[in-house]
């Protein structure tokens, strides 16, 4: 019974001192953060290194410091928000649909035999085909228009999230389904009560995934059309080429990097607190 | 409604009706498609447990225990014969099966959602239950910072909450080590002493079925029928490590390799 004395024996050792904690803290924080601070250096040695070969001239090819400059002056315009809000917005809505999407459908082809043979294998390849392909489409359809852009979006999103979903429902540990039976859940209460919190871990997965399509998705259709006068990230990358800009261009790539990193982050964040509940994760990893 | 169905709807009221029996089996046979084939599990089994007598299924692998106890609890479908159960049945595995996103109160408390209890009472029901199996102090762990003992002692709590008449058990305790097992061994006879629940236990361990049961039934294997009957008649609570037990269970050990070389 080690787990119940335990916590006893670690009280007094604890009570004292309260500083204690929140410096175990930043050294934990530290030492994950570390790595990842050295590989932006190196990546910024790299950076310099090459434009100080003189391979490109600096017009074309900006070094990190001038274009840290420019970004550093960016955050100071309200407008530099705005453009990011247009595209996390559009982000935000067609990922939305999609993880509505993705989950109707997935729950469908569960429950119905014939939709399993009939989409699954469909699926599959609407996962691998690369979503920006559906844009002529999307123009023709709903010509160039924040309509067009969502439906890319969800092109590229809906068939990973459904996918993440279908294989967690088709993972779950046959002896649940039959403790559930067993405990009277039955149709959809066996889906809420048992399967889709069984499955939750991989759904989580596809919806992490589901978001690395939607955000790629989204900066393709962004470059590739304009509408109205939104002016979004995509549509300043563009500019800035055209311009040309390199030092704005760059700026802005810094900005798309550090969404995807910051975004990703959260996912991973909920990947793990879900795995952990879940207990498929040892310890405090 | 064809006649015989009728007649068998029938049937099985009277025998629900009648406080004698808890649960009947009666010639069951089912065959699993296996490849080409038909694989048979059970051929024939037969055999009745009384309200709340404890009765332990003995049988090598592949004798049909499990494939028994999924036929009482519905899950499997009998391809010939019959087995009713008279009441309300829940079900123990081996693996405890907790839902392990759910703390130990909560799955126990799931179990009674789905029985249908008002929301209020579910908790202190719930807590009641853990308290029973001795788990007081473990509510809000989950399934996974449980040790295997505690694991089955939930489990025990979540059949209990749903109010079965009827426990089948599938080798249970079969994963834990000798003194959970010990222990558990111990609760469970006292939770059915105090319930005067029915318990049907399957088994490979013929001293634990010794241990428990009022009566042992020994199958046979490949396919699986009822081959032998003993009645414990030793004194409770009984110790695995008595003589007398050791001497019954040596018998049903015997007459299981028997079967075993019989069956191949």
């Amino acid at each position: 019974m080690a787990v119940e004395l335990a916590p006893d024996l670690r009280l007094p050792e604890a009570a004292p001192t309260i500083g204690k904690p929140i410096r175990e803290w930043l050294a934990g924080a530290w030492s994950s953060l570390w790595p990842k601070l050295g590989a932006i250096l190196v990546t910024l040695v790299i950076w310099q290194a090459v434009v100080w070969s003189g391979w490109r001239p600096p017009a074309a090819l900006p070094g990190p410091w001038p274009v840290l400059e420019r970004l550093a002056g960016d955050l100071g315009h309200a407008d530099f928000y705005l453009e990011i809000a247009v595209t996390l917005r559009r982000a935000a809505l067609g990922y939305a649909v999609a993880v509505v999407a993705g989950t109707l459908v997935a729950i469908l082809i569960a429950r119905i035999k014939l939709a399993r043979r009939a989409v699954g294998s469909l699926l599959v390849g609407l996962q691998s085909m690369p979503s920006i392909a559906w844009f002529p489409l999307a123009i023709l359809l709903l010509q160039r228009s924040e309509g067009a852009i969502a439906l890319v979006v969800l092109m590229g999103a809906a068939p990973a999230i459904a996918a993440g979903l279908l294989s967690g429902m088709d993972q779950v540990h046959p002896l649940l389904i039959r403790v559930g039976r067993a405990m009277g859940a039955d149709g959809l209460r066996l889906y809420r009560h048992v399967i889709l919190p069984a499955a939750l871990p991989a759904f989580v997965g596809g919806l992490k995934q589901g978001w690395a399509f939607a955000w790629r998705s989204l900066m393709s259709a962004e470059l590739l059309v304009v509408t109205g006068n939104q002016i979004s990230i995509g549509q300043q990358l563009q500019s800035a080429r055209s311009a040309p800009d390199a030092q704005q261009l760059l700026a802005w790539m810094v900005v798309i990097f550090v969404i995807g990193v910051v975004i990703d982050g959260l996912f991973g964040a909920l990947d793990r607190s879900v795995r952990r509940r879940w207990g498929l994760l040892r310890g405090d990893q | 409604m064809r006649p015989a169905l009728e007649v068998d709807r029938l049937m099985s009221n009277v025998l629900a009706l009648s406080e004698k029996h808890a649960l009947s089996v009666d010639r069951l046979t089912v065959a699993f498609p296996h490849g080409d084939q038909l694989l048979l599990a059970l051929d024939g089994a037969t055999l009745e447990v009384q309200r709340g007598e404890f009765v332990c299924v003995v049988g090598a692998s592949g004798s049909g225990k499990s494939t028994l106890l999924n036929v009482l609890a519905g899950l499997d479908r009998p391809s010939a014969g019959r087995a009713h159960v008279h009441g309300r049945v829940a079900l123990i595995f081996q693996e405890s099966a907790l839902l392990p996103w759910l703390t130990a109160l909560g799955n126990v408390e799931l179990a009674l959602e789905l029985r249908e209890v008002r929301r209020p009472d579910r908790r202190d029901i719930a807590l009641e239950l853990l308290h029973r199996v001795h788990l007081d102090g473990f509510e809000n762990r989950r399934p996974h910072e449980l040790s295997g003992g505690m694991k089955q002692r939930v489990a025990l709590a979540r059949a209990l909450a749903q109010d079965a008449d009827v426990l089948l058990m599938d080798e249970p305790f079969a994963s834990l080590d000798a003194i959970s097992r010990d222990l558990l061994h111990g609760e469970l006879e006292r939770i059915w002493r105090e319930s005067r629940l029915t318990i049907l236990f399957v088994t490979h361990n013929a001293r634990e079925a010794v241990r428990l049961g009022d009566r042992v039934m020994v199958f046979t294997s490949r396919p699986g029928r009822v081959a032998h009957e003993v009645a414990i008649d030793l004194p409770r609570p009984r110790s695995l490590d008595s003589p007398e037990l050791a001497v019954i269970a040596g018998r049903i050990t015997d007459r299981l390799q028997h079967e075993m070389s019989n069956g191949g």
